[in-house]
């Protein structure tokens, strides 16, 4: 839908394969521009989805390569989070210290704590061995915030050791204002605040207290200097130039309408992103949430209020809720790689220029695939039709549809329509073939995830699971395999439209889908 | 009296540690652990004890009850 090449691509593209002029890009990124005007659904897309479009250049070269504020950029560029930081200065109602916490980025208390020497070698070894991995973020897993020594200590030996890769940090904002100069004098790039509500009644509901200045607050006292400092946190780091996103977590009952007005508080004062998650409540996590049955959203709320949030400013969609220790693209995890067992054996070789040629590499490989998805859009702009349908995709990365049916942990939606595709979540499915393919229980799995998609895109899929798919109305879709993902979509949606046209086929509706519950952790 | 950490409960997130004023808590063998000298209730600096009022699991930074009160009336 939109251009997302960069200065960097243009200039150094040159010596690929693929024949992009810059004159040919240059009309890209000119046609985009008016993506801000087109009304709701053409701004979301600006930030998160795309290229520069009309984001001021600084801003453009802050988020091309992070893979949290660039939808875009998830496809290529991985991350990784260290977990320095195991103090935590609040209670939520949907976290338990004891155990993982899957909103909040917890990996809990079986996972390896490092301390800020560990966490720089980690970050080095990782760095070496997948070049394309641009951002490191502390998360938690608790509040990095309500442990500074440790996290600031982390970012300074990381910026001298590899100074190219961007430092970003996530936190509850309690303790924000009192960082606010030491994160910029320490370059962080990109700051997440999570906020999950403006009115300390309904915060009451979700934080039994805080831990401030010496004292544990509780109730309405508690939510109010929570969501004030929060807010002050956030304005003081838009006055730096400091990017700031804001993740909430949608709790069905308690704050999903309340979150509309979240929204609008966050980009009054200057919010460049907003992250709204599913809240994720099993009763196994043994949270207060889990324990009092409190459910977290359908794909279908979930989508629906991202939606209604869109029109007021950028939307992130693929979000992960990554634990405190992931590495890696987006929806992968590769912590079990990088131990401090193992990293201590590594030879690490931090090799900038080597880094610089891979991602310049990367960056033409997001040209070429825009280019491809300008050009099929072309060919449907006649077409005219009001259905707009999802599908699903199977893609280890890179934009293409490159992964086996049966390996996915989790599938990509795209909502289709005469517009273009456009990436607008993500289904877990983890781990449908651990128990072969005669799992029924695992296919079943699979189909309620994606129970409102009208086809599954995948580079290879068996008879079976084919046949099974086809009974629920999904269509598996395979002809495409490792091709350009949303270039290959509008091939397909031409097709439908096509189908329908012709009488061959009715469009139907589908129904609603299930959101997985659980954090990504690695496969055994 | 002194406080003492419920090992069982603890989950090992080093919030008190940084939080006593008399650096009376520190890690060992996986948990943390109170030293019963050093832990003066924290009568002298606080109104309430920093080691409960961000303990993250309730009931886990208790009094010990094994020792004298800290301040003896009188
Ligand atoms: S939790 Fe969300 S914002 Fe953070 S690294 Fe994962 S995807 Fe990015
Ligand atoms: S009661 Fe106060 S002095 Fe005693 S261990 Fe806890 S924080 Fe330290
Ligand atoms: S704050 Fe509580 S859970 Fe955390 S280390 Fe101290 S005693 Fe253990």
């Amino acid at each position: 839908m939109h251009a997302s090449t960069t200065q960097d691509g243009v200039s150094q593209g040159g010596t690929g394969g693929h024949l992009v002029t810059i004159d040919a890009v240059m009309q890209q990124v000119a046609e985009h521009k008016g993506c801000g005007t087109q009304g709701g659904s053409g701004k979301a897309s600006c930030g998160s989805a795309a290229g520069q479009g009309d984001l001021p250049t600084e801003i453009w070269e802050k988020v091309k390569n992070h893979p949290c504020y660039s939808e875009e950029a998830h496809h290529h560029y991985a991350r990784m989070h260290v977990a320095v930081a195991p103090a935590c200065n609040i209670q939520c109602n949907y976290c338990n210290r004891k155990y993982d916490c899957a909103n909040e980025s917890r990996p809990g208390v079986v996972s390896e704590r490092l301390a800020p020497e560990q966490a720089a070698r980690k970050v080095l070894a990782v760095a070496s061995t997948i070049p394309q991995m641009t951002v490191l973020g502390i998360a938690g897993p608790g509040d990095p915030l309500a442990n500074p020594a440790k996290t600031f200590k982390t970012f300074e030996l990381i910026s001298q050791t590899a100074p190219d890769i961007k430092l970003c940090l996530s936190t509850n904002g309690l303790a924000l204002p009192d960082h606010v100069d030491t994160i910029a004098r320490y370059n962080v790039d990109h700051v997440t605040i999570t906020i999950n509500m403006v009115d300390p009644e309904i915060g009451a509901k979700i934080y039994p207290w805080v831990y401030w200045n010496h004292k544990r607050y509780t109730g309405v006292e508690a939510a109010r200097l929570l969501t004030e400092r929060q807010l002050r946190g956030l304005e003081m780091l838009t006055e730096r130039g400091i990017l700031c996103k804001v993740n909430s977590v949608m709790i069905p009952g308690v704050n999903d309408r309340h979150l509309v007005e979240v929204n609008r508080a966050v980009k009054s004062r200057g919010a460049f992103l907003h992250n709204i998650m599913p809240l994720i409540s099993a009763p196994e996590h043994g949270t207060v949430f889990g324990l009092t049955g409190q459910r977290g959203p359908t794909a279908q709320e979930l989508k629906a209020l991202q939606d209604d949030c869109e029109g007021e400013m950028n939307m992130m969609r693929h979000c992960r809720q990554c634990r405190a220790d992931a590495v890696g693209l987006l929806g992968e995890d590769r912590s079990a790689e990088f131990t401090t067992e193992k990293i201590m054996e590594m030879e690490v070789d931090y090799d900038l220029e080597g880094r610089q040629a891979y991602q310049a590499r990367v960056e033409e490989e997001r040209v070429a695939k825009v280019a491809a998805k300008q050009e099929e859009l072309a060919t449907l702009a006649g077409a005219r039709s009001d259905i707009t349908l999802l599908v699903a995709v199977a893609t280890k990365g890179s934009g293409l549809i490159n992964e086996h049916f049966g390996h996915a942990k989790e599938f990509q939606v795209y909502e289709l329509s005469t517009a273009g595709a456009k990436f607008v979540g993500h289904r877990r499915v983890d781990l449908y073939c651990q128990g072969g393919f005669g799992d029924e229980d695992g296919l079943q799995t699979v189909i309620r995830a994606i129970n409102d998609c009208h086809a599954v895109f995948v580079a290879k899929i068996g008879g079976c699971p084919k046949a099974d798919l086809l009974g629920a109305g999904i269509e598996p879709v395979d002809q495409y395999a490792h091709e350009f993902i949303e270039k290959s979509a509008i091939a397909w949606f031409k097709g439908y439209l096509g189908k329908v046209a012709a009488g061959e086929l009715v469009h139907t509706p589908r129904g609603d889908a299930a959101i997985r519950q659980g954090a990504l952790i690695v496969a055994a | 009296m002194t406080y003492k950490i419920v090992a069982s409960q603890c989950t090992s997130c080093s919030a008190c540690e940084a939080e006593c004023p008399n650096v009376a808590i520190s890690e060992k063998g996986g948990t943390f652990v109170i030293n019963p000298k050093k832990c003066t209730e924290c009568i002298g600096y606080f109104d309430v004890p920093q080691c409960v009022a961000v303990c993250p699991v309730d009931n886990t930074c208790v009094i010990d009850t094994a020792y004298p009160r800290y301040q003896v009336a009188g």
